[in-house]
């Protein structure tokens, strides 16, 4: 007798979609001079609202405000003022919390339960921490008076987009920059939202500008020389691009990109919460995470055991409607994240490596891609070496700690990894030897505004997060 | 120069510090270093594209092992190089006076400042992660700590004047964090270097971990900027801004990390901490805490 | 096949060796795990149907000193007919009772559902192997089908796993026909492993189910605890082909919590042990709470406590 799941649907009454959004600049909405564009629903292909874009004149007029808000208001403000500005934010969010959570989950089709639970709270958390920073800065090591940049240019990807606004617009306003922030072309909805959240805090007008756009957007903020400090989170490749943007400019930058992470598992790994870790690891999010665990080094003794575990885990995993309850596999973001993903992984048939996903309905409409697991993968393979962003885990083998650690490291990338075993001097003797920002040891995918997150290597510099995250946004006097 | 005597001097030849040994640039050209008045001081070798692939090897090698030192044998490293320089105390007052043609008083205070910014950071060596490393009260049962760690290799430019502090203070807070060092020294006013060199050579220093090239940083840096196993830049030392222009857009093909100093820097101010935050890289660590 | 199948008593070191290789368990990601799958919405046709399950997954429970032949008719004859305003109402799966009062148990429900017997000097568990063994004899006598023994987790805490092993070999022989339920006592071994390494050895010994608590000490039945339990099942099944049944007792108070028990079975070992054969609450106010639900499921409104039987 099956124990089926009947449809539990997050209720959409909660949000009011308009069908039209402007940019947010100097406190207002006013429309943008560019060519409107859509948003669409990716599990339903729907179209949600139309967007403005933002062309040169309007990421002038961004870009002035904000400068204009730096100079008159916001610099002049007490650092504990900042930092009620900051509270009240935090506040709005955690009581429009759900509304929140089902506008990310319509935008970006991850499933509510992940919006709900993880997003929109952490989101929040780190409004509040960063909000008793503001008049603290003296204390966090950057020297006794140190001071703000100026305007901060601030581009976010689509994958987290309200988390990863938070995780930029917080410690640039806690630490008196204010910021034009441009979010991913196709999840600019929560940002808007964040616009009204503003007003309703009286954050003082032109001290968060957020001016909607696609690449073109972002290319003219950056450019702009007016701007003090860029803050990009992305793929390697834009961000590259604007590393050599910049380049010249004296403008600060800070870049948080792509990654391979390796999970390692070792035979004495608390086995059951290792496989809870892989599966979080990779298909959290629909494997959308920079610092998702895409490849998993199995020691080879478990390894047949491991993968027969995991096989059995994921048949519990459930695709479908982002705003039912249940679902723990959303759809992937656009068809052209989609067509990427499907790209890879025919790479990864034709390169030789073993395919197997558990059977899976696809709803007819919208981007989907079931949970997809590749054995007998080598470092040769493309899917252990290029960022698939996917729900797709490559997995391959090693014998020995010391060659977990040198495939582990094989990669340009240095963002996260993943390590399980139950001896202690195992995991500090691999947690130090990891080219990587974070080690999650006998767990994975933890976030917190308290602790600082940025890779090594082609993942980026900078960090965001914790004191350290404070330094991107500050202007220290050094005499040399 | 004018020797005291009628002996007939020993003139010393001017090579490269590369692996710990000193090589002649693979090149096999030479420039002319020249005093304040433009009178020739000596031929030093001219460090090419080759000479700075052999430093990356010989410094990410190094790496390996200095990296992995603890943080009072690093400190003890940094500072035997200091009691050695100020062995060589006179040497380095004659090559500063000869090279920037500034006066013996100035002279020895920039060796003095020199000797005293080493020991300054090799007093730093066994602190700095304290400062810059804490645990993160995350809200969960997790442990969560972060730590200062190495970037790896890191070519660096050198400031014409002070020649003696300004490579000092350029190479010591990169080595002191555990990285090797591909330094450039003043085109102009290269020969304190050498002398460095020459105490490094004689000091505890790992072959490989700290390399002098003595050269032209226009021809050698863009090599190394574009280097995908140099994993970051200071570029104190240039002060043309095309060239730095130049550099930060070759850094981007392999995201180095680059730092640049601020317009007219002042070498005998106490350093803030920026340079030891420019070439670590912060790692944090999560542990779950159960029975 | 290892060497520690029932028959033999179990060698010292063997025993040791086999429960130190099981694989530990983070106790952080368990209790997130456990959390997570009890964030699962169970609604309408899938939640009466979770609910019709517990309540025919329930082992209604007396165990008081004070309990006396009325109390135990009383309420077996609810076991019977839970819902006397609706017949269609499943009955439970057994009934629970202290071993003298099988008989006054037997007499009110017949064949129709199990009568299960605690035993071995519940609930602590101190006393000789003779006195446990004739206390499981005489409730089998008096009609006991289902025997719920105790571990001796002194035993297990000093480490002296043989004596709890044999101990459960012996009381499963005198169980004859009777099916056996080993009790872990969770709430005293404490750490997770320990859950994980008491389910092996009392698998391994010879149980058909294992059971988490008397309900006599708190905590008592836990989601994380009957995780690991399930976990230990899964697992035992992949390796011999067996299914043992869990059944988790004490502090399951809500059809809210119920439910969530049946989510992690179901995500765990799966849809086959969905059924009472291998899944049971021992339970006592949590089928009223059932019957609440059940109640405002079919007639659509709120119900109440005068609405459900006390027994």
């Amino acid at each position: 007798m099956a124990f089926d799941y009947a449809p539990a649907p997050e209720s959409t009454a909660i949000v009011n979609i308009k069908s039209s959004y402007d940019l947010f600049i100097n406190g207002e909405f006013t429309p943008g001079g560019g060519t409107p564009f859509t948003t669409i629903n990716p599990a339903t292909e729907e179209v949600l609202a139309t967007i403005s874009e933002a062309n040169q004149a309007d990421v002038n007029r961004a870009v002035a405000s904000a400068r204009r808000a730096y100079d008159k208001t916001w610099s002049k403000l007490s650092g504990a003022d900042r930092g009620k500005y900051l509270f009240r934010i935090a506040r709005i969010m955690q009581e429009r919390g759900r509304e929140l959570a089902v506008l990310e989950s319509l935008d970006n089709g991850k499933p509510i339960k992940e919006s709900r639970d993880v997003d929109i709270p952490i989101a929040a958390a780190h409004f509040f921490y960063h909000a008793g920073w503001a008049d603290k800065l003296e204390f966090a090591g950057y020297g006794s008076n140190p001071q703000a940049l100026g305007v901060a240019a601030q581009i976010i990807p689509w994958n987290f987009p309200l988390l990863m606004l938070a995780w930029k617009v917080a410690p640039a306003l806690a630490t008196g920059n204010t910021v034009v922030l441009k979010p991913a072309e196709t999840t600019p909805l929560t940002a808007l939202l964040f616009a009204e959240i503003c007003q309703q805090a009286d954050l003082p007008p032109g001290v968060v500008n957020i001016i909607t756009g696609a690449g073109e957007t972002g290319r003219m903020l950056v450019e702009h020389p007016d701007v003090n400090k860029v803050a990009f989170t992305g793929s390697t490749e834009v961000g590259k691009a604007i590393q050599r943007q910049v380049a010249g400019t004296n403008k600060r930058l800070t870049l948080e990109l792509g990654g391979k992470a390796a999970n390692i598992i070792f035979d004495d790994a608390p086995i059951d919460q290792a496989i809870e870790g892989i599966v979080n690891g990779i298909y959290f999010n629909q494997g959308h995470v920079c610092c998702a665990g895409s490849r998993l080094l199995l020691q080879e003794s478990i390894a047949e055991q491991t993968i027969e575990s995991l096989k059995r885990r994921l048949q519990t995993l459930r695709l479908g409607d982002p705003l039912d309850k249940n679902t723990d596999i959303g759809a992937i973001n656009s068809r052209e994240q989609l067509n990427r993903i499907i790209d890879l992984t025919k790479s990864g048939e034709d390169e030789g490596a073993e395919r197997w996903s558990p059977a899976c309905a696809i709803p007819d409409k919208g981007f989907w891609f079931a949970p997809t697991i590749f054995t007998n993968v080598t470092q040769a393979h493309r899917i252990a070496r290029e960022e698939i962003f996917g729900p797709v885990l490559s997995v391959l083998t090693f014998r020995t700690p010391d060659e977990a650690v040198e495939k582990a490291n094989n990669t340009q990338y240095g963002l996260s990894a993943g390590i399980w075993t139950e001896k202690g001097s195992r995991i500090l003797w691999m947690a130090n030897k990891m080219r990587a920002g974070v080690v999650w040891a006998n767990t994975f995918n933890r976030f917190d505004p308290a602790s600082p997150f940025g890779g090594y290597k082609e993942s980026g510099f900078g960090r965001e997060g914790g004191v350290q995250g404070l330094g991107a946004y500050l202007n220290v006097e050094d005499p040399s | 120069m004018m020797n005291n005597n009628d002996r007939v001097e020993i003139r010393k030849t001017h090579k490269l510090f590369i692996g710990g040994a000193f090589p002649r640039s693979e090149s096999g050209r030479t420039f002319e270093a020249t005093n304040s008045s433009g009178e020739f001081l000596a031929n030093m070798a001219m460090a090419s594209r080759k000479d700075a692939r052999d430093a990356v090897i010989a410094a990410r090698t190094a790496f390996a092992s200095w990296s992995k030192a603890t943080a009072y044998n690093r400190g003890q490293v940094l500072y035997r190089i200091a009691e050695v320089m100020q062995g060589r105390a006179e040497q380095f007052v004659q090559d500063i006076q000869n090279s920037e043609g500034v006066s013996i008083k100035k002279a020895t205070k920039q060796v003095d400042t020199a000797i005293d910014r080493m020991v300054w950071y090799a007093g730093w060596a066994d602190k700095y992660a304290q400062v810059l490393g804490n645990t993160n009260p995350v809200a969960g049962p997790f442990f969560n700590f972060s730590v200062p760690e190495p970037t790896g290799v890191v070519a660096a430019v050198a400031p014409d004047s002070p020649s003696l502090l300004g490579l000092v203070s350029v190479i010591a807070p990169i080595v002191m964090t555990g990285n090797s060092v591909i330094a450039i020294a003043s085109y102009k006013n290269p020969v304190p270097a050498i002398t460095l060199s020459e105490c490094l050579a004689t000091s505890d220093v790992i072959g490989g971990n700290i390399n002098i090239l003595t050269g032209d940083p226009a021809d050698i840096m863009p090599w190394l900027a574009t280097h995908a196993d140099v994993n970051a830049l200071d570029l104190t030392g240039i002060t043309s801004a095309e060239l730095i222009t130049q550099l930060e857009s070759d850094a981007a093909g392999t995201v180095k990390r680059v730092r640049t100093a601020p317009a007219d820097p002042d070498f005998y101010a106490t350093p803030t901490l920026s340079r030891v935050r420019a070439f670590t890289e912060i790692k944090t660590v999560w542990h779950p805490m159960g029975v | 096949m290892s060497s520690l199948d029932a028959q033999a008593p179990a060698t010292h070191k063997g025993l040791h060796a086999f429960l130190a290789g099981l694989p530990g368990i983070d106790q952080v990601g368990a209790e997130a795990r456990a959390a997570a799958l009890g964030t699962r919405s169970i609604k309408k046709d899938s939640k009466l149907w979770a609910i019709n399950t517990a309540i025919s997954m329930v082992d209604l429970t007396t165990l008081e000193g004070a309990d006396t032949r009325g109390k135990v008719k009383a309420m077996c004859s609810k076991a019977l007919h839970p819902d006397p305003t609706d017949m269609t109402t499943p009955s439970v799966a057994a009934v629970c009772v202290y071993g003298d009062l099988v008989e006054a148990a037997r007499s009110v429900v017949g064949d129709h559902i199990h009568v299960a017997a605690v035993a071995t000097a519940f609930p602590s568990g101190r006393a000789s192997l003779a006195v446990k063994l004739l206390d499981t004899a005489e409730a089998v006598t008096d009609g006991a089908d289902e025997i719920d023994m105790v571990i001796d987790r002194g035993a297990f805490l000093s480490g002296n796993f043989s004596k709890v092993f044999d101990e459960i070999v012996a009381v499963k022989q005198a169980c004859g026909t009777a099916h056996l339920k080993v009790i872990l006592e969770t709430g005293e071994l404490k750490t997770l492993d320990n859950v994980r390494k008491a389910s092996w050895l009392a698998m391994k010994a010879g149980a058909d189910f294992i059971k988490t608590s008397t309900g006599k000490v708190t905590p008592a039945a836990t989601l994380p605890v009957t995780l690991v339990m399930l976990e230990a099942v899964r697992d035992y099944y992949q390796e011999t082909g067996t299914r043992i049944g869990v059944k988790a007792a004490g502090g399951i108070r809500t059809s809210k919590d119920a439910i969530k028990y049946l989510v992690m079975v179901n995500e765990t070992v799966g849809e086959e042990w969905l059924t009472p054969n291998l899944f049971r609450f021992g339970a006592s106010t949590l089928l009223n709470d059932l019957l609440l639900q059940r109640q405002r499921m079919l007639t659509g409104h709120y119900s109440g406590p005068d609405y459900v039987t006390i027994d």
